[in-house]
């Protein structure tokens, strides 16, 4: 793994991180939300949220029920549009090369 | 939603986010993009972001070369960062006869004024120190082709676009095109109807169904292509590869992440993109075969796209025969991206101007009419 210097510098109160791997806060997803980026499927491909090592497992439904009470659509819907994709968890190249 | 519009876009993948600043660019501004997802959930958002000039037709090549000028500028240009890194592409052949086309293309390419050259397979080496260069009989380099971010890059258009007044309506997919006397006089939608000046169909894989609302039939084929990418790692290698032999390609994004994908030359052609296991051993078997050392790095998605293939695997642009304002944009078999700022410039002087270039008339659909001769390279 590379080891980038964080780009978070302010005060978790002030400005909680949503997405740890990409290092995404509330703020940063409230303001792509009113940008129009306001499908979960759309949020994650303009910030990364949820494209890191986790997969999304701890911030994708965080930015649901932040995009539920900025869209004021309801969470199952907002929930329904997000697509999986494999593997579950990260595998070494190495094991899929089979030896 | 505007009821009318003088442009009407069909698709907000890069060809149609492209087009629509081009034409707000040049003060067309009546413009309507209309997505029936959102915009890059078509194969833009899927695809490996690679920018190559190292074709074999000189209609790839020009297109190709022409859109790299653009695209050097371009994060300027639209006040976005495309993440555009410009560390070349390398070609790698496996046999003689490879190495015989690499030779033909490399002329060719020269003879246009692309720096493309042929390598040993120590140079290659020299180009990417991670390469296993006994798997190689030689490769080519052209150090200008590169690599971008196609969000970034769609992004970016869309914004620009849409502050010179282009509209954009996502999750707004076309279900019909009403046609009367040669023209389409109605773009139906399933929220609501747009009387169009002319309309381009940008819809990628999705093409031919948009084209057949319009009576029209394309000789596009859906075909899926898988990718993948890892954790990123200490950033190794600016070059982009990919190999003939295969159909493997692979980049470095700028977070550090390993992105490529290969070609499956028995998949049939469908909308089907779901994932297989398949496509990943053979990727990583192929991939760990050129550079051993990124064994331990781990997949952490992958994914499927399609693309939209046409019989000489070049794009299908510009007027349709027989039905006066509609405008063809798609049949970009793999390349679409690259490709997309050029092929923005010649269609907007096409509604602009009514200027067919050399370009427009060797590519329009007509061509499928007679016989056919297409591109060799078709990878990544
Ligand atoms: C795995 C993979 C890797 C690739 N790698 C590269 C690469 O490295 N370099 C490169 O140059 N190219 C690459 N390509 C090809 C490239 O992605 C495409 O050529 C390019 O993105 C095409 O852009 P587009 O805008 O024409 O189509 P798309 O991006 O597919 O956009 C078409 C849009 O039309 C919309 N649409 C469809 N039907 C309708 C409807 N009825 N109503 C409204 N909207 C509709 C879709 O939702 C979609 O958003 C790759 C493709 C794949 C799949």
């Amino acid at each position: 793994m590379t080891h980038r210097p964080s780009r978070v510098t302010g005060r978790a109160e002030d400005d909680p991180i949503v997405c740890r791997c990409e290092e995404v806060t509330l703020s940063e997803v409230v303001r792509a939300i009113r940008d129009g980026y306001d499908t979960l499927e759309e949020l994650k491909r303009h910030l990364r949220v949820g494209m890191g090592p986790c997969q999304g497992r701890t911030c994708l439904p965080l930015l649901a029920h932040i995009l539920s009470r900025e869209t004021g659509r309801h969470l199952a819907e907002v929930m329904g549009e997000i697509s999986v994709r494999p593997p579950l968890i990260p595998i070494p190249l190495d094991h899929w090369r089979g030896r | 939603m505007r009821r009318s519009a003088d442009v009407v876009i069909i698709g907000a993948g890069v060809t149609g986010a492209a087009l629509a600043y081009e034409l707000a660019r040049r003060g067309i501004r009546d413009v309507l993009v209309l997505e029936r997802a959102f915009p890059c959930s078509g194969a833009t958002g899927r695809c490996g972001g690679g920018i190559r000039q190292q074709f074999t037709t000189p209609h790839n090549i020009r297109l190709a070369m022409e859109s790299v000028k653009r695209y050097e500028t371009l994060s300027e240009e639209l006040g976005v960062d495309i993440e555009f890194i410009q560390g070349g592409y390398l070609i790698l052949a496996e046999t003689e006869r490879e190495r015989e086309a690499q030779r033909q293309a490399v002329a060719l390419q020269n003879e246009l004024g692309l720096p493309s050259r042929l390598l040993t397979p120590r140079e290659a080496k020299e180009v990417l120190p991670l390469l296993d260069e006994t798997t190689i009989v030689g490769a080519t380099y052209c150090p200008t082709d590169a690599h971008a971010n196609p969000f970034r890059v769609v992004e970016g258009y869309l914004a620009r676009a849409r502050e010179r007044g282009v509209a954009l309506e996502k999750f707004t997919p076309v279900v019909n095109l009403e046609v009367k006397g040669g023209r389409i006089v109605r773009v139906r939608t399933c929220r609501g109807d747009v009387v169009p000046g002319v309309v381009v169909n940008a819809a990628g894989a999705w093409s031919g169904e948009i084209a057949r609302m319009a009576g029209v039939e394309l000789p596009n084929r859906p075909i899926r292509h898988e990718i993948a990418i890892t954790e990123p790692v200490e950033f190794f290698m600016e070059v982009m590869v990919i190999s003939i032999h295969n159909g493997i390609y692979f980049s470095q994004t700028v977070e550090g992440q390993i992105i490529g994908g290969i070609g499956d030359p028995e998949e049939k052609p469908g909308y089907d993109v779901s994932s297989s296991l398949g496509f990943l051993r053979r990727y990583a078997r192929e991939l760990l075969r050129y550079v051993p050392a990124l064994g331990q790095l781990a997949v952490l998605r992958q994914w499927a796209g399609l693309y939209d293939v046409t019989p000489d695997a070049q794009p299908i642009l510009g007027p349709t025969p027989g039905l006066e304002n509609l405008i063809q944009a798609n049949g970009y078999s793999g390349h679409g991206f690259m490709i997309a700022p050029k092929v923005a410039e010649l269609l907007a002087d096409y509604i602009e101007k009514d200027v067919v270039s050399e370009e427009l008339a060797c590519l329009s659909l007509s061509r499928f009419m007679g016989e056919v001769k297409g591109e060799a390279f078709v990878v990544g």
